[in-house]
C-alpha cells in the first residue's frame, strides 16, 4: 500500500535499529515515554521493543482517551442510555469500558439501551438527523485530534437548528497531562520514573502544533520529539531522542515533518475556542483531579450540551482497589506488576480501562506481547 | 521461568447476565457462551470434538459429517455475493473442511412481515445457482414468518451432510510440534466487502466477498496424498482467531510469517482507514490447512493448481508451546503475539 508500506520498512528498521545501538551509550540506561497511546499500539504492534537494544526503554504513558476516561463520566452515559432514552453515539472503544454495577455501554445495550457505535462526529450528527422525534447524544471522548471534528457538528447543528442532538463533552488535552507527569512525585522528587525524554504524538501536533512542547523542554529539561505513528517513525523519533540525550540538548525536535508545523492547524485552533472553553478541572483516571485538563461547551452553544440539557449529576467513582491502572497510566508501574492483570482483568472481562482500548498498555502487553512473559 | 499467568476466565452470570454482541462474535466470548452453556447441556462425545461439524459413525460403516450455520448478514446483498449464497457456501465448506463429501442441504428461512418478494426471489435464486454450481442439492426445507421489527428482512440457516472418504480423518487436534501452515489466499475479503458497503467507502472497484464453496479445492487437496492434519475456513473472527482455535484443541503454539500473509492491497487500505486487522476480518472462501513437514511443498502444489488456490502460501510453522500461543513475525522485524479477537469488530458479518 503506497504511503504506508513506505514507513514499515522492515530493511530500514534494521538500519535504524543498528544505528540506534551504536549511538546508545552502554554505560547508561535510556528511559523514554511514548505519551501517545497510538504509539503504545505501533510499538507493541510491529515488534518494535524487539529492535531496541536492551537499555533503551520504553514507558507508556496516559495519552489514551479511553484509559484516562474516569467511571463517572461513562457512568453518565449509560443514565443518558437508560434512564433518558436517548440515542447514544459513541466511537467503538468506548463501548466496553467497565463502569459503575457491572455495567458498560456494550451491556447498557443489552439491557435495551440504543447505544450505537459511529466512525465520526459526522455520523452522530446523521443519526439525530434521521431520527428527528429522538434525542440523540454525541459521547465525545479524545485529545486535541478529535475535538475540531466535534466542534464541527456543534456549529453545524447550530446552523441546522438541530434541536435533538447534543453533546456528552469529555475532550481532554495533552499538555496538561504531560506536565502532571513531569510534576508528579514519583518523577520529581522521588525518581522512581526515569524520565529522559518524551515521544509527543504527531495527530496531536497537527492541530496544536509543536510550540505547545516547548516549555517542557525548557522548564523540565526534558527532550520532546513529535513523531508519526508508523513503526519506523517511531524508531526515528527514538534515535533522535538518544542524540539529544548523548548531546545534552533538551529541545522540541518534529520528526513528522510532513504533516506538522510550528504553530499547527490555525483554523482547527480557532473553531475549537469558539465552541470550547476550559474546564477547571476534570477528573482523569489515574491522574485525578486535573486543573485546566478539559473542554467544556461554552455557554453560547449549551443547548448542545448533554450536561445542560439532561439533568445529570457527576459521581466520582474509584477503580477497583487492586487495579494498577492508575500507576501505570502515570508511568510508575508496568502492566506486569498488577496482580489482576492477566488473571481476572483480561481483554474480554477488563477490570482496568488499560486493559479495554487497544491503545491502553496492558491490552497491548496482553495481545500482542505476553511471549516475553514466557521466557 | 515462565511467568504467564493462567487467565481466570469469570464465569457466565446465567442469572442476570444478558447475550451481548460479543457473543456472537466468533471470539472468546462465543467460545465461552458454547463452552459454559451449549457444551455442558448438551455434552456428548461429537460435540466435544470441537470442529465446524460433527463426524458421525454410520451403521453400515464410513461417517457422515453433518453440520449447520445461521446467516443474518446486513447488508443482504454486497458486492460478490447475498445472504442466498453465503448460506449455501458457509455450510458446503463447514462440512468439506472436515474431509467430506458434501452431499445435501436442508434450508430454514425466517422471514420478517413486509419484506419485498422481488428481494426474496434474487435470495432464492442466488441460493439455488450456488447449490447447483456445488452440485449439492436443498432437499428439504421449513418457511417462518415474523411480525415487522421482530426480525431484520431474511435470517437463513442452513444444514448440510456430506459422507467421509475412507482414509481421511481431519481434525482441529491434529497439529503437531513441527507441522507447515498453509493458507489458500488472500484474506479479509468478505468482512471489508461488507464493512466497505456499510461505511460507504466509495472505492473505485469495490471490495468484492471472496464468498465461494471449496469442496472442490479440498477435494484436490485430498488427492495429492499429503497428510493433512487438518483444514478450517477462518470465518467469524478471521485468521488469528482460528488459527487459535486450533493451537487450543491440538495443545501446541504457532509462528506466523507476517509477510507471507496475502493480503489484497484495496483490503488492506480499508482495514487501514478503519483502523481493523485484516487478520481477524472474517473469509468466506478461503482455507487453512495444517500439514506435514515432508508434504508441505507437494500440498501448496496441489492448491496452486486449483484456481480457489492459485494465491496459497505457507505462512507459518507448528511449535510445541505450553501456552498455546500463536505468534508472529512481523514485517518490520520484531516479534507479537496473535490473539483470539477480544469483543466484537464487525457484527453481522456473516
Amino acid at each position: 500500500m503506497k504511503f504506508v508500506d513506505e514507513f514499515r520498512d522492515g530493511g530500514l528498521a534494521k538500519g535504524l535499529a543498528a544505528t540506534i545501538a551504536a549511538e546508545a551509550s552502554p554505560t547508561r540506561r535510556y528511559s523514554f515515554m511514548e505519551f501517545c497511546g497510538g504509539h503504545t499500539h505501533a510499538i507493541s504492534r510491529y515488534g518494535v521493543t524487539d529492535l531496541l537494544p536492551a537499555n533503551v526503554r520504553m514507558v507508556h504513558g496516559p495519552g489514551c482517551p479511553v484509559c484516562v476516561l474516569p467511571i463517572g463520566r461513562v457512568d453518565m452515559a449509560i443514565e443518558l442510555a437508560l434512564r433518558h432514552g436517548v440515542i447514544l453515539c459513541t466511537y467503538g472503544d468506548c463501548l466496553r469500558v467497565p463502569a459503575s454495577d457491572g455495567l458498560s455501554l456494550m451491556k447498557a445495550k443489552a439491557r435495551g439501551g440504543d447505544v450505537r457505535m459511529v466512525y465520526s462526529s459526522a455520523d452522530a450528527l446523521k443519526v439525530a438527523q434521521d431520527n428527528p422525534g429522538r434525542q440523540v447524544v454525541f459521547f465525545a471522548i479524545g485529545f486535541e485530534t478529535t475535538t475540531p471534528p466535534t466542534a464541527v457538528v456543534i456549529k453545524q447543528a447550530a446552523t441546522l437548528g438541530l434541536d435533538n442532538f447534543s453533546v456528552l463533552c469529555c475532550h481532554v488535552l495533552t499538555p496538561s497531562a504531560i506536565s502532571n507527569i513531569l510534576e508528579s512525585p514519583e518523577v520529581r522528587e522521588l525518581g522512581t520514573v526515569p524520565l529522559d525524554g518524551f515521544i509527543g504524538p504527531a495527530h496531536v501536533s497537527t492541530v496544536i502544533g509543536s510550540r505547545p512542547y516547548e516549555f517542557f523542554a525548557e522548564e523540565f529539561r526534558k527532550p520532546v520529539v513529535i513523531a508519526g505513528f508508523e513503526p519506523l517513525d517511531v524508531m526515528q523519533a527514538i534515535l533522535m531522542l538518544v542524540r539529544q540525550v548523548n548531546g545534552g540538548r533538551a529541545e522540541v525536535e518534529n520528526e513528522f515533518s510532513r504533516a506538522v508545523s510550528r504553530d499547527g492547524n490555525l483554523k482547527a485552533q480557532n473553531l475549537v475556542s469558539e465552541i470550547f472553553e476550559l474546564r477547571r478541572e476534570f477528573e482523569w483516571r489515574g491522574l485525578g483531579l486535573v486543573p485546566y485538563s478539559a473542554l467544556k461547551i461554552r455557554h453560547e452553544y449549551e443547548r448542545f450540551d448533554a450536561e445542560t440539557r439532561f439533568p445529570l449529576g457527576y459521581r466520582s467513582v474509584a477503580d477497583h482497589k487492586a487495579c494498577e491502572c492508575g500507576a501505570i497510566l502515570r508511568g510508575v508501574k508496568r502492566p506486569q506488576d498488577c496482580k489482576l492483570f492477566g488473571t481476572v482483568c483480561t481483554p474480554e472481562n477488563p477490570i482496568g480501562s488499560c486493559m479495554v482500548s487497544s491503545e491502553g498498555a496492558c491490552a497491548a502487553h496482553y495481545t500482542y506481547g505476553r511471549y516475553k512473559d514466557a521466557a | 521461568m515462565s511467568k504467564v499467568r493462567e487467565n481466570y476466565v469469570r464465569p457466565l452470570d446465567l442469572k442476570h447476565g444478558r447475550v451481548d454482541m460479543t457473543h456472537g462474535s466468533g471470539g472468546r466470548a462465543m467460545a465461552q457462551l458454547i463452552e459454559e452453556l451449549f457444551g455442558r447441556h448438551f455434552d456428548n462425545e461429537f460435540l466435544r470434538q470441537g470442529n465446524d461439524g460433527a463426524s458421525l459413525p454410520l451403521p453400515a460403516g464410513g461417517r457422515l459429517v453433518m453440520s449447520c450455520d445461521g446467516h443474518v448478514v446486513s447488508p443482504l446483498f454486497f458486492p460478490g455475493g447475498d445472504i442466498g449464497c453465503l448460506s449455501v457456501h458457509g455450510t458446503i465448506n463447514d462440512v468439506a473442511v472436515m474431509g467430506a463429501q458434501p452431499l445435501y442441504l436442508a434450508a430454514s428461512f425466517i422471514l420478517e412481515e413486509g419484506f419485498p418478494l422481488a428481494d426474496l426471489a434474487k435470495i432464492v435464486e442466488s441460493m439455488a445457482l450456488a447449490a447447483k454450481h456445488a452440485g449439492v442439492p436443498v432437499v428439504t426445507g421449513d418457511t417462518k414468518v415474523v411480525e415487522a421489527g421482530k426480525a431484520d428482512g431474511v435470517f437463513i440457516t442452513t444444514t448440510g451432510v456430506g459422507v467421509v472418504p475412507a482414509g481421511v480423518a481431519l481434525s482441529g487436534d491434529r497439529a503437531r510440534p513441527g507441522d507447515v501452515i498453509l493458507l489458500s489466499g488472500t484474506i479479509g475479503d468478505h468482512g471489508m466487502a461488507i464493512m466497505a458497503l456499510r461505511e460507504s467507502l466509495g472505492f473505485s472497484a469495490p471490495i468484492v466477498s471472496d464468498t465461494a464453496a471449496l469442496h472442490g479445492l479440498i477435494a484436490a487437496m485430498l488427492a495429492c496424498g499429503a497428510d493433512i492434519r487438518c483444514l478450517r475456513d477462518p470465518t467469524r473472527g478471521g485468521l488469528a482467531t482460528t488459527l487459535n482455535e486450533i493451537a487450543r484443541q491440538s495443545g501446541v503454539g504457532m509462528m506466523l510469517d507476517e509477510a507471507a500473509i496475502p493480503v489484497n492491497p484495496e483490503v488492506a487500505a480499508a482495514c487501514e482507514f478503519l483502523g481493523l486487522d485484516p487478520l481477524y476480518v472474517a473469509n468466506e472462501g478461503k482455507l487453512i490447512a495444517i500439514v506435514a513437514d515432508g508434504d508441505a511443498d507437494k500440498l501448496l502444489a496441489a492448491m496452486r493448481a486449483h484456481p480457489q488456490g492459485a494465491r496459497a502460501a505457507r505462512i507459518g510453522t507448528v511449535l510445541s508451546d505450553d501456552h498455546h500461543f500463536v505468534q508472529m513475525t512481523t514485517g518490520f522485524g520484531g516479534r507479537r503475539i496473535v490473539d483470539w479477537l477480544t469483543g466484537e469488530q464487525l457484527p453481522r458479518i456473516c
